[in-house]
């Protein structure tokens, strides 16, 4: 471990020895046979394959179902540093409802020329269905997964605020199960906060959320596209661990203005719909009309106060990447103070001169789509070829206000465990929010994916990523 | 619970039954193509009919050889009855239902899924079949061991229960269909060794043949089989057990839920006439007769199930 390294990393020093919250495990580590760590590696694939943790590639037909790689070293994160990191978190989801609230009503921030109109007006991701209408308990963004990046000691960065559909909560809890089942023993010395209460969190928070004329225990279900969707595992996953339905859109209807579903007792009513399909499939007479994936009329319904649906329709807009570089100045319009989390500076390609400094500097940007996710149609510039490069240049040109573009952050390391030991691998934390109309709750730690090719940034499973289980210590 | 869910579970019992029925086929047919090998390819021929997959089969094959149908019947994915694709299926519906199913039955069903793929993947030689069947066959139970050990006694038992006792029920119906005629008490027949290899599949295909045995000692003959097969309830695979049982869960269901279906009517009907009948009077009737009507009844039970408890809509 002499050399010396270029990034950040979270566990070793660049001299001997390991970072404070590391203290405790890598004494155990150490201690640890490798061979005894390799056979639990594979004992860990073998339970996440027995109990089907898989997710779908989509226009693979062969591995239809893949496992997400799992790395038994956790990342660790002290008490300290999360409490300054869930302070900003919770100031930033607060903001975007704040956000969210005021463009579908009076725009004042737009008035107040802190974000130009044509970001919203012109922006398919703003819902007009959506405006002069306030979702019940006023949340718009139920469930959030704040994507954070690390480049330095107190380097924190917000990458994508993600408050449309985040997902991959399922294995921040699946994970922890794993390492709780494989090393019983390091939860004895190491003193890590729970995640487990999520699912009945989530219950909660999302009851909480339920439309003022619901009487009595709100009934909540899990809106799913089907079975062949990416992510099924984790909405099956979701209904199971709060003990609700899993519905399909063929499965509702809308029964004397409220949304029902088919049971083998007749239809019955549901107040809160925790959908995970998009806006526009949401709805085929609102929406897109071919969509078969949702509840002709839900919108109505929606409007007319019978249901709720978590996360609103029309939080798309918060996600756009060229909203996202008005970030900070949205929190402080919002909230009155300075933004405790960092942006990524971001250059709009929509704006002449920032398009010319992006084409001239191609190969040290990250250029991405402003409706992107899931680390597609993105260019890593330091990573491309020259062939890659140009052809991109040209789409961009194309179509200048479909991108943003982005310094390549020199990401920090957590090491992954390989067959010579430790070895240096990028990361980036996913923390899941819960938003109510009384507490914003963010459970500790969250989602760590981390890109398993040596020297890679990209973290995303579709792109061969895998993930680690994700430590905040107690104290 | 929703009716697609009630749907997923009724059709997860259906086809992990169905695998299980087809093994037993095949290991019934390979036993009597080593043992009694001069008529080998009619074996094989009834026993993809008894399979229900005669046209599918004669569409990729013109004859019925061993290892042709062994290959169609359990790995064979354009089979939709196939031990792969039935066993693809159950576990489909597996997932679907996953949040009314204990982890022990989920994982039960998702390894049958795993060990089956890889057991599946290549063709298989003759020296492997035994342990493939046997594999085939431990699976099954183990799904229904967890079943039978985790899940709560509710209406999610219920219809997985209804898909099992239908589907089984269905099964033996078949096999009789299509050797009826072995089993009729005619004069030319009786205790011929014709009729004895026939006897003898017959009782392989239910697994039943050491239990006859048991019950009958040395009086094996036509109408005691049929007996045994359509009206003898201890046994786990007759047409009465399996009607008993289907009456018994609908009824369940009706009791929990507080109504009565059409669905609890019609196989109450289909019990008594069993009830009603000896195996004299059923060969009186005709066997073939009684038979086909048992199998068009058993469906428009099933059918009216998917309606009554809202199944797809």
């Amino acid at each position: 471990m002499t050399e010396k390294r270029q990034h950040f990393d979270e566990m070793l020093l660049d001299g001997d020895g390991v970072r404070q919250p590391y203290d405790a495990y890598q004494e155990w580590f150490f201690n640890e046979d490798p061979t005894r760590l390799t056979k639990k590696s594979k004992e860990a694939e073998a339970f996440f394959r027995r109990t089907g943790i898989t997710f779908n590639v989509y226009g693979q037909e062969e591995a239809q179902e893949r496992l997400i790689p799992f790395d038994l070293i956790p990342r660790i994160i002290s008490n300290r540093e999360w409490t300054r990191l869930s302070k900003g978190i919770e100031q930033r989801v607060r903001a975007i409802n704040a956000f969210l609230h005021d463009i579908y009503h009076r725009q004042e921030i737009l008035r107040a020329g802190v974000v130009p109109p044509h970001l919203i007006a012109q922006n398919d991701a703003f819902l007009p269905q959506m405006i002069g209408m306030s979702p019940p308990g006023g949340v718009y963004t139920h469930i959030v997964g704040t994507d954070i990046v690390r480049t330095g000691e107190n380097e924190f960065f917000v990458l994508e605020d993600n408050a449309r559909t985040p997902s991959g909560v399922s294995y921040m809890l699946e994970n922890r199960e794993t390492m709780l089942q494989m090393f019983p023993e390091l939860f004895s010395q190491n003193k890590v906060q729970p995640v487990s209460d999520y699912p009945k969190n989530l219950r909660r928070s999302l009851a909480a959320c339920a439309p003022a004329g619901c009487n009595g225990k709100p009934t909540v279900a899990v809106l799913t596209p089907g079975i062949h969707n990416s992510a099924y595992f984790e909405h099956s996953f979701l209904a199971d661990q709060m003990g609700v339905e899993l519905v399909e859109g063929h499965d509702l209807r809308v029964v004397d203005g409220r949304i029902a579903m088919r049971t083998t007792q007749g239809y019955q009513n549901i107040d809160v719909l925790y959908r995970r399909v998009d806006d526009d499939f949401l709805d085929p007479l609102n929406f897109n009309p071919d969509s078969m994936l949702g509840v002709p009329g839900i919108m109505d319904v929606y409007r007319a106060g019978g249901i709720t649906i978590a996360n609103a329709p029309g939080t798309g807009i918060s996600d756009d990447k060229a909203i996202y570089s008005y970030m900070p100045e949205i929190v402080e319009f919002y909230t009155g103070e300075k933004a405790i989390l960092k942006n990524v500076q971001t250059w709009r390609c929509s704006e002449p001169e920032a398009l010319q400094y992006v084409l001239d500097n191609l190969s040290e940007l990250v250029v991405k789509e402003v409706h992107g996710s899931g680390g597609y149609g993105m260019l890593v510039g330091p990573a491309a070829s020259k062939k890659e490069i140009a052809s991109f240049a040209v789409k961009l040109k194309k179509n200048p206000s479909n991108y943003i573009a982005q310094p390549t952050l020199s990401l920090s390391t957590v090491p992954i465990f390989v067959k010579k030991g430790l070895s240096p691998r990028h990361v980036d934390l996913r923390p899941f929010v819960l938003v109510s109309p009384k507490e914003v709750k963010i459970t500790p730690g969250g989602l760590t994916r981390v890109a398993l090719k040596a020297g890679s940034l990209v973290v995303n499973s579709s792109q061969g990523g895998g993930t680690k289980d994700t430590w905040v210590l107690e104290d | 619970m929703l009716g697609k869910t009630a749907g997923g579970l009724y059709w997860m019992f259906r086809f992990l039954e169905r695998a299980e029925n087809t093994a037993r086929l095949v290991e019934a047919g390979f036993r009597i193509a080593l043992t009694r090998s001069s008529d080998s390819a009619s074996e094989w021929k009834s026993v993809v009919t008894t399979a229900g997959v005669r046209n599918g089969y004669m569409e990729k094959y013109d004859s019925f050889a061993g290892p042709t149908v062994i290959d169609y019947l359990l790995r064979d994915t354009a089979n939709p009855s196939s031990v792969m694709s039935v066993i693809e299926n159950a576990r489909m519906n597996a997932r679907l239902v996953r949040t009314v199913l204990t982890t022990e039955v989920w994982e039960a069903v998702n390894e049958n899924w795993m060990t089956l793929k890889e057991a599946l993947r290549r063709p298989i030689r003759e020296t492997e079949l035994p342990g493939i069947l046997g594999t085939i066959r431990q699976q099954s139970a183990l799904v229904r061991g967890a079943m039978h050990g985790t899940m709560m006694r509710n209406d999610i038992f219920d219809f997985a229960q209804i898909g099992t006792a239908l589907e089984r029920a269905d099964n033996t119906a078949r096999i009789i269909d299509v050797k009826y005629y072995t089993l009729l008490p005619s004069a030319s027949f009786v205790g011929s060794p014709l009729d004895n290899v026939q006897w003898e599949t017959i009782l392989r295909s239910v697994s039943a043949h050491r239990s006859f045995r048991w019950l009958n000692q040395d009086d094996m003959n036509s109408s005691n089989i049929a007996d045994f097969l359509i009206l003898d309830s201890r046994f786990p695979r007759s047409l009465s057990f399996c009607s008993r049982n289907l009456d018994e869960n609908l009824g369940f269901l009706a009791k929990d839920y507080g109504v009565r279906m059409p669905c609890n009517d019609l196989v109450e009907r289909q019990r008594d006439k069993l009830r009603a009948h000896t195996i004299g009077s059923i060969f009186d009737e005709g066997l073939h007769q009684f038979i086909g009507a048992f199998i068009r009844d058993n469906n428009a039970i099933g059918m009216q199930i998917e309606q009554d408890y809202r199944f797809n809509g």
